[in-house]
């Protein structure tokens, strides 16, 4: 672990300056010359054949590039894991806003009206949109089963539990809606390409080489002939994840058919109604625990609805399932979870990656199970809280100081919780606006789960100028949640330089190593980790060459840079990650140490619930995690806030409306986020637990907020109303049925 | 591919185009744009002025990415049509700054955190300026109605309140 003067200190963030002024530049503030637009023409049917397209009058076509299936050079499919997504469609559509032809022109008002006058024919064929219909299967749609993938975690043997005497057995089902990410900026990218240079993209993304990976398949190029570069990113939250891989591949595609380049910037409505959702959800519980509240069976069936094409399904499930019994020791467990096909357009990744989903059931469950029992919530949980030297559902043996009871009593004694819990109930009688508290427990593995992170063989450069200025070499791109700052201060104090000393460079394919995807909260804690060992080892190589010792000042490393570029051309150095030897995993059975560490929390929610007009608000809300060491209290701070701003969004007011397939709300006006008058104060308190195999002792976090607050609110609703809802987003209307239900039955 | 990367610019236009002049104050200077009389602010600003702070969010007035002033008004630039800034005084996000001197409400969205990703952040500075203009010493409610209109998915709110709070003491 190092310590110096910059980890854990508010240093400015590094792009700061740029974004208050207006100066940052992202993708659709950039053009060049003889640069055309680029759009997509998209099925209108969920899912048929495609029997013609039709060019409608008074469009000069002979100026436009058209681009369909049949123009593409190499594979037509969207590199990822099973390659079953086409780029473009060639005979058949699988979901409403499929792609299925390209168009570009100079002048971006001709071209919308282009695409309004292209009309493509569809036999329709029968469409299923639910997890029950896929699962009936009402329609095969995908595969043999409409199955993407499916998991099994078994811990002990839970079916000898049920015939335990004296216990007591609590059923649920719970279900999460569709969400969708929200970043300010839509997606957008620019191509060009020659035949010196290859295909070049620019655009705004979380994950450089994945896009590079997408495009060597689709125009069948050696790597060095595809160069990726991210320019300055507003929000990704997993939505440029997968999804750039696709508008990439159609501006290259157009860009490679007109010889010129192209910009292809979506609009709003475009954006919601085509790209990447969360996966809704749908979980079953069946938990057995003795009379005094100990837990010791868990059954578990988790579902997530892909939509049309694989994409990253099978990972969001893994994470999913792998959450899904939470910070609970627990004896007997069984996880069955599958990803299934609808003929939605795909899901995808975004912040919590599943976890939300199979947590936010959990935690509803739990505090049935402690009504069954007759016990708080609180003591429920205090009484099966996994402890040091516990296992996890898929065995992982907890080798940390974990302490949930800690957490919770910072988070009750800073929200005044059992005051409140017991002052609300007795003032909700007769009360039009009825008061709830209540919380959540949780956890959240930072980085790739099991043996991802092997795989994935991250890279990380550092190389030091003549001037001794450092320079970070990664891919990991700063999206809003500050990769370029962190890695200043790890590299920094890593060296003992001044934070001014370090610059991280643009990640642009032709000039960083692949240090992976900026997912899965492992920016800090993997890829800031290998920083840190770069950087040492270029210490260890100034040091090897008697340029400098041990302890140095910022003149004296500056001088022995100067020294070693004159001599040697250049002070470079790549690391590779390398999985630490107590981490393992078993792939086949889903069993071991499903990630290197965990972040921990408590988050309380308190809300009231009008019983006039039904709305139920976030009137405060407290989040208290620990997260091994702190890099930088506001960025950090920041990241909880925002998610759980995300999730009071998810639980409350974020309703994706499907008809026919099609989000019909594909707009900010009838797609509600939360504003500046809706967000509650949100109180972020810290644990540091020094993490040893992360940068500086940090755990990953990004994912972290968004997985508690969903159950806490609604726990919190359940204490104010006295009903227990088992989804979200929990609607008015929603809150008005059960509510108005209730008083006739009264 | 070029590096050269030159901010949004169309082609020139001749006489008998469809288009307009519009004769404007933007940040301080004189201008005279040339643009179809329904075109939107925000496109005019960008491509015949690049002045590329000024961000679209989504194009129909509800997220305030694209907010200026004019005449001293937050308006959203994506629903006013060129024609209608005839002789209005604009003032975009680079207009705020005072040359290489940042306004209180810029240094304190860069301390406090306020500005995550940064696309919302052109407008919640205006919206935060135009705030403190009309109101210096605003409450937490007066801040929280203040940037109502301004939508940001990244701080959650809480990072740029304490930012504008910070500038009024710093301010």
């Amino acid at each position: 672990m190092t310590s110096g003067k910059n980890i854990g200190k508010p240093v400015p963030r590094k792009e700061g300056r740029a974004k208050v002024t207006g100066a940052a530049r992202y993708v659709d503030d950039l053009s060049y010359h003889g640069m055309l637009h680029g759009v997509t023409v998209r099925s209108p049917a969920p899912r048929g054949r495609i029997k013609d397209i039709h060019f409608g009058e008074g469009i000069p076509w002979d100026e436009f590039t058209v681009v369909t299936a049949r123009d593409v050079p190499g594979a037509n499919y969207v590199a990822l894991i099973l390659n079953d997504q086409p780029y473009l469609a060639e005979t058949a559509v699988n979901h409403a806003e499929e792609p299925i032809l390209l168009l570009a022109h100079p002048d971006k008002y001709l071209l919308e009206e282009a695409r309004r006058a292209v009309r493509i024919e569809i036999e329709p064929l029968p469409a299923v949109f639910t997890i029950e219909e896929a699962l009936a299967p009402k329609e095969i749609v995908w595969g043999e089963d409409n199955v993407f993938k499916t998991f099994l975690v078994e811990k002990g043997n839970v079916d000898e539990v049920w015939d335990t005497p004296d216990l007591i057995v609590v059923e649920g089902e719970y279900r999460t809606g569709a969400q969708e990410q929200l970043y300010i900026e839509t997606n957008g990218v620019i191509a060009e390409v020659s035949p010196e240079a290859g295909v070049v993209v620019r655009g705004s993304m979380q994950c450089p080489y994945y896009v590079h990976k997408a495009l060597v398949k689709l125009f069948d190029l050696p790597e060095d002939k595809i160069r990726v570069i991210q320019t300055e990113t507003g929000g990704g939250f997993g939505g440029k994840e997968e999804y750039p891989s696709m508008i990439a591949g159609h501006a290259a595609l157009l860009a490679w058919k007109s010889g010129r380049p192209v910009k292809m910037i979506y609009d709003r409505a475009e954006d919601m109604v085509a790209t990447t959702k969360r996966h809704p959800s749908r979980t079953r519980h069946r938990t057995a625990v003795t009379r005094d509240g100990k837990l010791l069976g868990m059954e578990i069936e988790f579902v997530v609805d892909g939509g049309a094409y694989a994409t990253l399904s099978s990972v969001v499930l893994s994470r999913g399932t792998i959450h899904a019994a939470g910070p609970y020791d627990c004896p007997h467990v069984r996880i069955r979870s599958r990803a299934v096909a609808t003929n939605l357009p795909p899901h995808g990744a975004f912040r919590g990656f599943g976890a939300p989903q199979s947590i936010f059931a959990l935690e509803r469950q739990l505090d049935k199970v402690a009504a069954a029992v007759n016990l708080s919530p609180e003591e429920l949980r205090r009484r099966n809280f996994i402890q040091r030297g516990e296992t996890t559902a898929t065995g992982q043996v907890i080798h940390e100081d974990v302490d949930l009871d800690g957490l919770l009593d910072r988070a009750f004694e800073l929200t005044d919780y059992r005051q409140k819990r017991e002052r609300f109930a007795r003032e909700n009688e007769g009360a039009r606006v009825k008061r709830g508290i209540g919380f959540a427990s949780f956890m959240h593995g930072a980085g790739f789960t099991g043996s991802g992170e092997k795989y994935l063989q991250s890279i990380v450069g550092c190389e030091a100028t003549a001037e001794g200025q450092l320079r970070v070499l990664a891919a990991s791109t700063e999206i809003g949640q500050g990769t370029k700052t962190v890695f200043a201060q790890i590299a920094a104090d890593a060296l003992g330089l001044d934070y001014d000393a370090v610059e991280v460079v643009q990640p642009d394919t032709a000039d960083v190593p692949n240090s992976g995807p900026t997912v899965a909260s492992r920016t800090t804690m993997i890829v800031g980790k290998l920083v840190e060992t770069a950087a040492l080892k270029l210490k260890e190589t100034l040091k090897g060459a008697g340029l400098i010792s041990d302890a140095f000042t910022q003149d004296e490393w500056a001088r022995a840079c100067a020294e070693y570029v004159r001599e040697h051309g250049t002070l470079k150095t790549h690391v590779q990650y390398q999985q630490p030897g107590d981490i393992e995993w078993d792939d086949e059975h889903y069993r071991g140490d499903a990630y290197g560490a965990y972040a921990w929390a408590v988050y309380v929610a308190e809300v009231s619930v009008d019983t006039l007009t039904y709305e139920a608000r976030v009137e405060d809300f407290v989040a208290v995690q620990e997260v091994g060491r702190v890099i930088h209290p506001v960025l950090a701070a920041g990241q909880i806030e925002g998610g759980v701003a995300q999730g009071i969004g998810w639980s409350l007011y974020e309703n994706v409306v499907w008809r026919d397939g099609r989000m019909a709300n594909g707009q900010m006006t009838n797609y509600i986020i939360p504003t500046s008058a809706d967000i509650p104060p949100i109180r972020v308190h810290f644990f540091e637990n020094p993490y040893a195999g992360g940068p500086g002792g940090a755990k990953g976090i990004g994912e972290l907020p968004m997985d508690g607050p969903a159950p806490a609110i609604l726990n919190a609703i359940e204490h104010a109303t006295g009903v227990s809802f088992d989804h979200v987003p929990l609607t008015p209307e929603a809150i008005m049925d059960a509510l108005a239900t209730e008083a006739v039955e009264v | 591919m070029t590096d050269d990367v030159t901010e949004t610019q169309s082609d020139s236009h001749e006489a008998g185009d469809g288009k307009v002049s519009v004769r404007c104050t933007v940040n301080g200077a004189e201008a005279t744009l040339r643009a179809y009389p329904f075109a939107r602010l925000l496109d005019v600003l960008r491509e015949e002025l690049s002045l590329t702070g000024t961000k679209e969010g989504c194009g129909e007035g509800e997220c305030g990415a694209c907010s200026v002033l004019i005449d001293g008004e937050l308006i959203n630039s994506c629903l006013v049509p060129a024609a209608q800034a005839e002789g209005s005084d604009i003032r975009t996000v680079e207009g705020v700054a005072d040359g290489e001197r940042l306004h209180a409400v810029q240094r304190a969205m860069i301390e406090c955190g306020g500005a995550q990703c940064g696309i919302c952040t052109p407008g919640m500075v205006l919206a935060a300026v135009n705030l403190l203009k009309h109101t210096p010493q605003p409450s937490e409610a007066d801040i929280r109605e203040g940037l109502a209109g301004n939508l940001c998915r990244c701080t959650g709110y809480m990072k740029i309140f304490d930012a504008v709070v910070h500038a009024v003491k710093e301010g």
